[in-house]
């Protein structure tokens, strides 16, 4: 889709801001530009659309030489947000998400519609922000109607320089969420110019880390973390890369599906014996439809007399996750909640199985002897 | 809201005083040894007056604006420094000096050279607030609507005017009532109007003729002003003014 071919930016100046850079972004997909500031990232996605003039090689788009498409051809089909936004203040909200179709000439009922089509994908009521002015929104709403007018006439490719980077962090977070779930219905190809790693490993496909206008590696974000090509990806990725390798998994994933469990009317000689044979000190409690109740601990089997019910001694869950949770999320879960295990259900409150931190911990061991055997 | 409610009764208040002058000097027997101008002259000077503003304006527009715009583009640039710095300097120049230069300059009195030293006066407040009008429109602004395809005749057309209009709206507003105090002192070099009558007032050391010449000029001005302040707030696109009441 986008082609990058030994491109080469040097400034009037003499500085080198890219240097000899090759890329392929794939069709569909996110490529985030990673890198401390000043290693050329925007500058390379500035030369995508030509608001930068290339010095040496190509870039083609759908294998097409960029240089050879007028450019403000080649602009409108490609869709531009920033981080400062730069909405037009004196355009209605409406106004601004149609500027690329009014420039395209699109008649007036199908911009109309294309606009509250936008409005709504990026969660905006139509009825009510269409006629605001840019001075009415708040900065997630602005963000938003950025984002809106980037994919105004609908175009196959987008590029984003820090679009969520002037927001507040729980807004940012939540608009990242809301793109990523966008982006699966417009499967759009996208480059995404971050130096943020917590955005890069959430948003992208690939990763392309650079350093000093050169490309250091290019990959997936979990080749990123695990096999590092040099000192300077190990370094950028820094130290917390346990915890960044647990957002690339799933529940599902690495869960145990056979938990100890009891059921919620049977005796509590029963739980005591599945506690025996387990050596573990807990144990999950369900009713006849597999419904999760809660927990057993050990030391409240010790104080129960004969014939007592499982239903006695059973805690209720404080948490609970989803099969689809992913692992950061779900450690953060176990950490808040008493037992320090979590329990997993279905939408309907049935067990799927279990995770506890020995899980975890033997998760993010294997993810370091791959690393290490290299 | 409450503010410019008392503004406004301040205005009506001075426009009062200033008309009611003037009708009280003109209905007087005599001044001194002579009559006071008749309304009639009164009338005749008014007219030379707003005539000799609004030509030196005129021009000062159809120049200054397109030259304040011209050298925000990149090719012109350079000659920003240049074209702004004089407006700046021009501007410290006593609008008097301007007057007399011009007159010498043309080699003749009268109408004319008043109109163009009032041109060459006016010029620069306009100059000015068209270039700082456009140059100063947040610069992510301008990046968008380039990355999003607009031409750079789009940019100016759709974007850079209608966000630079008040601005530049602003500086015919300054320019005008700069002007109309300016056009006064043309009668020096016999360019006729309001000045005329102050003059006389002056030479013939006559008070309350200077006050009849002076009381109406001082109320066009004031007239002026609050007519562009309209046309300004008129002008001023509507998300504009939303930002300006919220910030």
């Amino acid at each position: 889709m986008i082609k990058l071919e030994n491109v080469t930016k040097i400034y009037p100046d003499g500085t080198r801001a890219v240097n000899n850079l090759s890329l392929e972004i794939n069709k569909g997909e996110i490529c985030v530009l990673l890198g401390p500031s000043g290693c050329g990232k925007t500058t390379t996605m500035k030369m995508i659309n030509r608001l930068i003039p290339i010095t040496s090689g190509k870039i083609y788009i759908n294998g097409e030489d960029n240089t050879k498409i007028d450019e403000n051809e080649l602009r409108r089909n490609i869709g531009y947000a920033i981080q400062q936004i730069g909405l037009f203040p004196h355009m209605t909200v409406e106004q601004n998400i149609m500027t690329v179709p009014v420039l395209k000439g699109w008649p007036e009922n199908k911009r109309k519609k294309r606009a509250k089509e936008l409005l709504e994908l990026v969660g905006l009521d139509p009825a009510i922000y269409s006629n605001k002015y840019p001075a009415e929104l708040s900065g997630g709403q602005m963000q938003r109607v950025g984002v809106a007018r980037a994919l105004g006439a609908d175009p196959e490719i987008l590029l984003m320089d820090e679009p969520f980077g002037a927001i507040d962090p729980i807004t940012r977070g939540r608009l990242q969420d809301e793109f990523l779930k966008i982006q699966e219905e417009i499967k759009k190809t996208i480059v995404f110019v971050t130096h943020d790693l917590n955005e890069a490993m959430k948003m992208g496909d690939k990763i392309a880390l650079l350093k000093d206008g050169r490309l250091v590696q290019y990959d997936t974000p979990a080749n990123l973390l695990y096999k590092p090509k040099n000192d300077f990806v190990r370094n950028f990725v820094g130290a917390d890369r346990a915890l960044q390798g647990l957002r690339l998994l799933k529940v599902k994933e690495v869960m145990s599906t056979s938990p100890p469990v009891v059921k919620v009317n049977d005796d509590l000689a029963v739980a005591k014996k599945r506690i025996e044979e387990e050596k573990i000190p807990w144990l999950m409690v369900v009713d006849n439809e597999n419904r999760f109740l809660g927990w057993i601990n050990k030391p409240d089997l010790a104080t129960c007399r004969q014939g007592e019910k499982v239903e006695k001694v059973v805690i209720p869950p404080t948490t609970t996750a989803f099969p689809e949770t992913f692992l950061n999320e779900a450690l953060s879960l176990m950490l808040s909640s008493a037992i320090g295990n979590l329990a997993i259900v279905d939408n309907k409150g049935r067990l799927k199985g279990v995770l506890t931190f020995d899980i975890l911990r033997e998760v993010i061991g294997k993810s370091y002897v791959g690393e290490r055997s290299k | 809201m409450r503010q410019r409610f008392s503004r406004r009764i301040v205005l009506a208040v001075l426009l009062g005083v200033l008309i009611g002058s003037t009708v009280w000097v003109t209905n007087m027997e005599i001044l001194k040894f002579r009559p006071p101008a008749t309304y009639q002259e009164l009338t005749k000077r008014m007219w030379e007056h707003i005539l000799m503003v609004g030509l030196g304006e005129l021009i000062a527009i159809a120049v200054g604006i397109p030259l304040g715009i011209i050298v925000t583009r990149p090719k012109f640039k350079a000659l920003s420094p240049i074209i702004i710095g004089g407006a700046n300097i021009g501007q410290t120049l006593p609008s008097m000096a301007v007057v007399a230069i011009i007159a010498v300059v043309m080699g003749q009195f009268g109408f004319y050279p008043a109109v163009i030293a009032l041109f060459i006066y006016g010029l620069l407040p306009i100059i000015r607030n068209s270039y700082a009008g456009i140059n100063n429109i947040d610069p992510s602004i301008i990046e968008s609507a380039k990355g999003m395809g607009m031409s750079r005749r789009q940019i100016l057309r759709k974007i850079e005017l209608p966000l630079a209009r008040p601005v530049i709206m602003a500086g015919i507003r300054t320019s005008t009532v700069i002007n109309v105090g300016t056009a006064a002192l043309a009668a020096l070099i016999a360019a006729g109007g309001m000045g005329m009558i102050i003059l006389a007032g002056l030479l013939n050391n006559i008070p309350l003729l200077v006050l009849q010449g002076a009381a109406p000029t001082a109320a066009l001005a004031v007239t002026l002003d609050v007519i562009l302040e309209g046309i300004e707030s008129l002008i001023t696109p509507r998300g504009l003014r939303m930002r300006k009441e919220k910030g």
